[in-house]
């Protein structure tokens, strides 16, 4: 394994993220408190409490999820895309190099990034709501889970993009909308029951409820379910990342 | 000498059916020049490509000091260095970050010392800590340099470094590949300019539509397939060549006052005896003579071309 090249990428990927720390800070903070105006304040005062939890609180699981899944698809498709798109890939594809190593540089620069974020509007949302969490080690988990799993999924999707618009078309057309309808900000019992079923094929649902749950122990599906639902995620991901690795697609002529 | 880079019949094809490269071995030696030239899209970038890795070859093998470029591909990059074609840096890293990036990924711990001592010799130093942005493209192309030359590679190949640069670091260029050669560095380049080919190679080979035409010694290539003309200048001008001189097949230049002989330097009687004295016998009286011998960029021209030289 070459550590040195891992550490190199992780560490030039970071560099890039402090050079614009004041946006990468300001931006999530920003985006946070307007989220807690237009749905904690305006529309949560309409609603009040959801199954025994303020609304203010309850969309917290669902706002560090938004953010953090969106960072890190952008982090690190934007990461493996920007050297294809300057050309300086040759020097990833010339190095003494395994691919692993570069995916681990860069997805684990991304989700580090994303992770960050994720702390900054967890401690934002602190000054906002009265927030518990009732099992922090696992939502440890599924945070760092959701970082690296959405990182990976970045990853191929900027060694997938051959030009700009490619690489915001899977998070706008496909992932946005999966959060929004994935419970983000309302429970999956507020709706009626045709779409109570039909949400259970968004595995965004799955996440969010997992990540909820190690908040206020409130789930919408069964804990271990949301957990083999992150890992099956993350091992498609993986597994697709190996194909990539073995045929050299899009990367390697 | 010792054989730092092996190439044996390395072929690229792509799924279009094009062979970029059809069949192309060479042996080069540890610490010597060589210059391919070739025409635009003759396979120079896809044979250097195919040896460091950034394309896969469709078959045949690589072994740089020893070491499979595919089965024992760490070994043999770590002994590579690539200065590309295309100035592909990122425009908001610092210089320093950049090249210290490059030795991190060819699995070198932190050396400031080194990376110190390269951006001095290349005029660098001072702009270490300027975003590449900021550069004019020639510093940029010396960044490249230092980028390659950051991991202490044996084998250095060269892209095109003088493409679109100016004159003055042309020759800053050249004075960097003669210190490396010193160094022992083995090179590699690809070139347009005949000229920089010819004042700084040790070798020339020539490949045209992905294959190897001929590799040869610089000097041998050039008195095996070079042709030698003699120009006798005249104190007066002429409006035609005698016709006693017509079996010395002369032409005559533009101005009329000077006759061009073409001869082989390898023949028994290259024929200037002959031709002098019937020079002087047609009356006509000589000013000076000159001769000139035929360029690297003629004979390339020619063996490209298919015509002899």
């Amino acid at each position: 394994m070459n550590w040195s090249a891992i550490a190199a990428i992780y560490r030039f990927e970071m560099a890039r993220f402090f050079r614009t720390l004041a946006q990468s800070f300001l931006s999530p903070v920003l985006s946070t408190s307007l989220y807690f105006v237009v749905f904690g304040t305006a529309i949560g005062s309409r609603i009040q409490e959801v199954e025994g939890v303020s609304y203010g609180a309850f969309i917290v699981p669902g706002l560090i999820m938004l953010s953090v899944v969106m960072l890190a698809i952008s982090n690190a498709s934007f990461g493996i895309y920007f050297p294809k798109f300057l050309g300086t890939i040759y020097e990833l594809l010339s190095a003494p190099v395994d691919f692993i190593e570069i995916v681990i540089g860069y997805v684990g620069a991304a989700a580090t990034k994303a992770l960050f974020v994720g702390v900054v509007i967890l401690v934002t949302a602190s000054f906002f709501v009265d927030l518990r969490i009732e099992h922090p080690f696992a939502m440890a988990a599924f945070l760092i889970l959701t970082c690296l799993s959405f990182s990976l999924l970045g990853f191929i999707i900027g060694i997938w993009a051959s030009n700009f618009e490619q690489m915001s078309l899977v998070p706008q057309l496909v992932v946005t909308p999966l959060i929004f309808l994935g419970g983000t900000f309302y429970s999956i019992s507020m709706l009626p029951p045709l779409w109570q079923t039909v949400t259970l094929f968004n595995p965004v649902v799955y996440l969010i409820s997992g990540f909820r749950w190690s908040f206020y122990g409130l789930a919408d599906v069964p804990i271990g379910l949301s957990l083999l639902a992150i890992l099956a995620f993350t091992g498609l991901c993986l597994g697709i990342i190996g194909w990539i690795f073995k045929t050299g697609w899009r990367i390697r002529s | 000498m010792t054989t730092i880079l092996s190439i044996k019949d390395l072929r690229k094809s792509y799924a279009d059916g094009f062979e970029a490269l059809k069949g192309v071995s060479l042996d080069i030696e540890q610490g010597e020049i060589l210059a391919l030239l070739g025409p635009n899209g003759a396979g120079k970038t896809t044979l250097i490509s195919t040896i460091c890795g950034i394309t896969t070859p469709t078959s045949g093998t690589v072994m740089v000091g020893g070491h499979d470029t595919l089965t024992d591909f760490r070994a043999a990059r770590r002994m590579i260095g690539l200065v590309p074609q295309e100035i592909a840096l990122e425009p908001f890293e610092k210089v320093w970050n950049t090249v210290r990036l490059s030795r991190g990924l060819f699995g070198l711990g932190r050396d400031d010392a080194k990376i110190e001592d390269i951006l001095r010799k290349l005029s660098l130093w001072d702009k270490r800590k300027n975003a590449i942005k900021e550069l004019s493209g020639g510093m940029k192309r010396r960044v490249l340099i230092a980028k390659a030359l950051s991991h202490e590679p044996r084998v250095l190949f060269l892209d095109e470094p003088t493409a679109g640069v100016d004159v003055e670091l042309r020759k800053d260029m050249w004075e960097i590949v003669a210190e490396l050669k010193q160094a022992g560095v083995t090179i590699i380049l690809t070139t347009h300019y005949i000229e920089e080919a010819e004042a700084i190679a040790d070798r020339i080979g020539v490949i045209d539509k992905g294959e190897l035409l001929l590799v040869q010694d610089k000097n041998t290539l050039m008195a095996q397939m070079g042709k030698k003309q003699l120009e006798v200048m005249l104190s007066e001008p002429i409006q035609t060549i005698p016709d006693s001189l017509a079996e010395h097949n002369l032409m005559l230049n533009g101005n009329g006052d000077a006759l061009v002989y073409t001869y082989d330097t390898h023949a028994d009687r290259t024929g200037i005896t002959t031709l002098l004295n019937d020079v002087a016998q047609a009356g006509l009286v000589l000013r000076d003579v000159q001769t000139r011998q035929s360029s690297l960029e003629e004979i390339f021209v020619n063996l490209v071309s298919g015509e002899p030289a």
